[in-house]
């Protein structure tokens, strides 16, 4: 038997046996456990790559409830790259008009103008089941052109002993139990991971006392597609508030109510309704018509393991880390976690490159861990303050942010999910270019317009040498070699700017996760050798 | 530039005379909330986080 533990937004992968429940107990390559944003996207982009990858997942389809509603660039980037993106921009909600208001004033408002020459907007609301669904085609489109993926619904991880070269799993499905061995497993199975608990392992951070009401309102009327976020609204008795838009005529609401709640009281749906309707009358008096879709109380924590990696044990996305949803860096960061993987297991199993590879896996996406909880707890306490003091100076802050541009740099409701840069690790650099901070060593690439289509078109497997002005390489120097070698004669004013600065050309090498190796001022083939030792671990 | 501790200010005591009496008539709280919005106009206009840092440091 298998226990439904939550609803399902629609079934992906109904359960049908398998023939590794008869008979002996197989091994596979690759097992993935949990078939979220995560597993899914990493499961795509190892299978694409043509390493077999099977997912375990102890239901059919997504889950419904209170997801990641907001997908960044980086992610539409790396989804694109998945054949996945088009729909996901297609079915989200760009907006770009912000307010932001204090006790019963608007303190101010903002326009996010999308800067030009990149392929996708800097972030889109999109409900979490439609992600998952749209990752779920694409990897349907890949089987069909020859991935080697599996997804078998319906298997619930029940025990599991990780020695050194594999892992052994136990695995319950409504026809009974069966066992299998995997060589990696990687465990994408979210905040409270079976994996994690079965391996007896810690996961250490920050409890925020807090409780958050979510309620997603469809309404019936027109209602601007903007992002409202109070801070002490003087309606509904709560701390802060925050309005936006999804899909469908959905808006997402959010208040923060404090520690010490009665949940079931709270949880009245005549209690919500009366906040909601104080909210969405503030500004023009007038209730809209409107129904409650799915409300739900949250509480959350920031916390990690200490290592992503335990042996042939992965962990990525929210299994690994947790942070607060502002600033949506939950499914962003463990998407850029499954594409920091992906490459790299490849490499590995295909013998291009040593096991010493995967151990830059934790380091890097540690870092980048460390970095969204430190800009999560940073927008938790500016909207919660601590101390006495500490609440002087936000109020100080949004008191002066109505007169002053200085002061609403520092309102902090969120910091939107940008990819973290991987400085000063062994495995990136030269730098000869004195060209632009943004393209440095360890950043992901930027797009820029590269003839009729983008650049990270262009960056879509493999490492890439890509040269910018100036002569392209001579093949004979880069044969032999695992990357593809791109020349651009003449970059696109943004391409320019982007990766050239005050440059006339330049050299960069690109990981196959699109994120900066080194760069050059011209081609040196010795010195683009010795970087991609380097970026392989090999040294 | 570094963290300026000599004495910098013309007529000091007329300085002073005005910081005092800009809290005058003033709730505690309206004299925290004051001080605190003073303290972010000046570190905006001083910018300069190493400068910053050694004030934070020279007042603590």
């Amino acid at each position: 038997m298998v226990a439904q533990r939550y609803r399902t937004a629609s079934t992906l992968y109904p359960y049908s046996r398998s023939e590794d429940q008869d008979g002996s107990v197989q091994r596979h390559p690759v097992v993935v456990v949990g078939g979220g944003p995560v597993g899914l996207g990493f499961a795509l982009d190892l299978g694409q790559r043509g390493t077999p990858v099977l997912v375990l997942d102890d239901h059919e389809g997504p889950g419904l409830g209170s997801k990641a509603i907001c997908f960044a660039k980086r992610t539409l980037d790396i989804a694109h790259r998945l054949g996945a993106g088009v729909s996901m921009v297609d079915k989200g909600v760009v907006w770009n008009v912000g307010k932001v208001f204090y006790r019963d004033g608007k303190l101010f408002e903002f326009n996010l103008l999308p800067e030009d020459g990149h392929r996708h907007p800097a972030f889109i609301n999109l409900q979490q089941p439609y992600f998952e669904e749209y990752l779920f085609a694409a990897i349907k489109r890949a089987k069909a052109d020859g991935a080697p993926i599996e997804i078998r619904g319906g298997n619930r991880l029940t025990g599991l002993d990780a020695q050194d070269d594999h892992v052994r799993l136990d695995i319950d499905t409504p026809d009974g139990p069966y066992s299998i061995e995997a060589d990696w497993l990687i465990a994408c199975d979210g905040v409270r991971s079976p994996v994690r608990d079965l391996m007896g392992l810690s996961f250490d951070g920050r409890v925020f006392e807090d409780n958050f009401l979510i309620a997603d309102v469809k309404m019936k009327a027109p209602f601007p597609t903007e992002r409202w976020f109070w801070f002490e609204p003087p309606f509904a008795e709560a701390q802060s508030a925050l309005l936006h838009k999804q899909p469908d005529g959905i808006w997402r609401i959010d208040f923060q109510l404090g520690w010490d709640i009665d949940r079931e009281a709270e949880l009245d749906p005549a209690r919500i309704r009366t906040r909601i309707d104080a909210m969405l009358s503030s500004q023009t008096g007038d209730v809209p018509a409107y129904e409650l879709d799915w409300t739900s109380i949250y509480t959350f924590q920031c916390r990690r393991m200490s290592s992503f990696r335990h042996g042939p044990v992965f962990f990525a996305g929210d299994s690994a880390h947790q942070v607060s949803p502002f600033g949506a860096r939950g499914a962003n960061s463990g998407i850029q976690d499954a594409e920091n993987l992906a490459w790299k297991l490849h490499m590995v199993l295909e013998g291009q490159a040593d096991q010493s590879l995967l151990e830059t896996y934790s380091a890097e996406r540690g870092c980048a861990a460390d970095e969204n909880i430190l800009n999560s707890s940073r927008a938790t306490d500016f909207m919660t303050p601590k101390s006495d003091t500490s609440k002087v100076f936000r109020n100080a802050v949004l008191d002066l942010a109505r007169d002053h541009v200085f002061a609403r740099q520092l309102v902090n409701s969120g910091r939107l999910s940008v990819p973290c840069t991987y400085d000063d690790f062994p495995s990136f650099g030269e730098d000869t270019l004195n060209g632009p901070e943004q393209t440095r060593p360890g950043a992901s690439c930027t797009d820029a317009p590269v003839d009729d289509g983008f650049l990270l078109d262009q960056l879509n497997a493999n490492f890439v040498l890509l040269s910018i002005s100036g002569d392209a390489p001579e093949a004979s120097d880069l044969s032999g070699n695992l990357f593809k070698s791109l020349h651009v004669a003449t970059p696109s004013p943004e391409l320019a700017a982007r990766y050239l600065g005050d440059a006339h050309q330049a050299v960069y090498l690109i990981r196959p996760d699109q994120h900066i190796v080194a760069r050059w001022s011209s081609f040196d083939a010795a010195a683009v050798a010795r970087a991609l030792r380097n970026a392989l671990g090999k040294d | 530039m570094s963290l300026i501790l000599s004495p910098n200010i013309p007529d000091p005591d007329g300085f002073y005379e005005t910081l005092i009496n800009a809290h005058e008539g003033l709730t505690k709280d309206e004299s925290d909330a004051l001080n605190a919005r003073l303290i972010l106009i000046l570190a905006n206009h001083i910018g300069d986080r190493a400068v910053l840092a050694a004030a934070l440091k020279a007042a603590s």
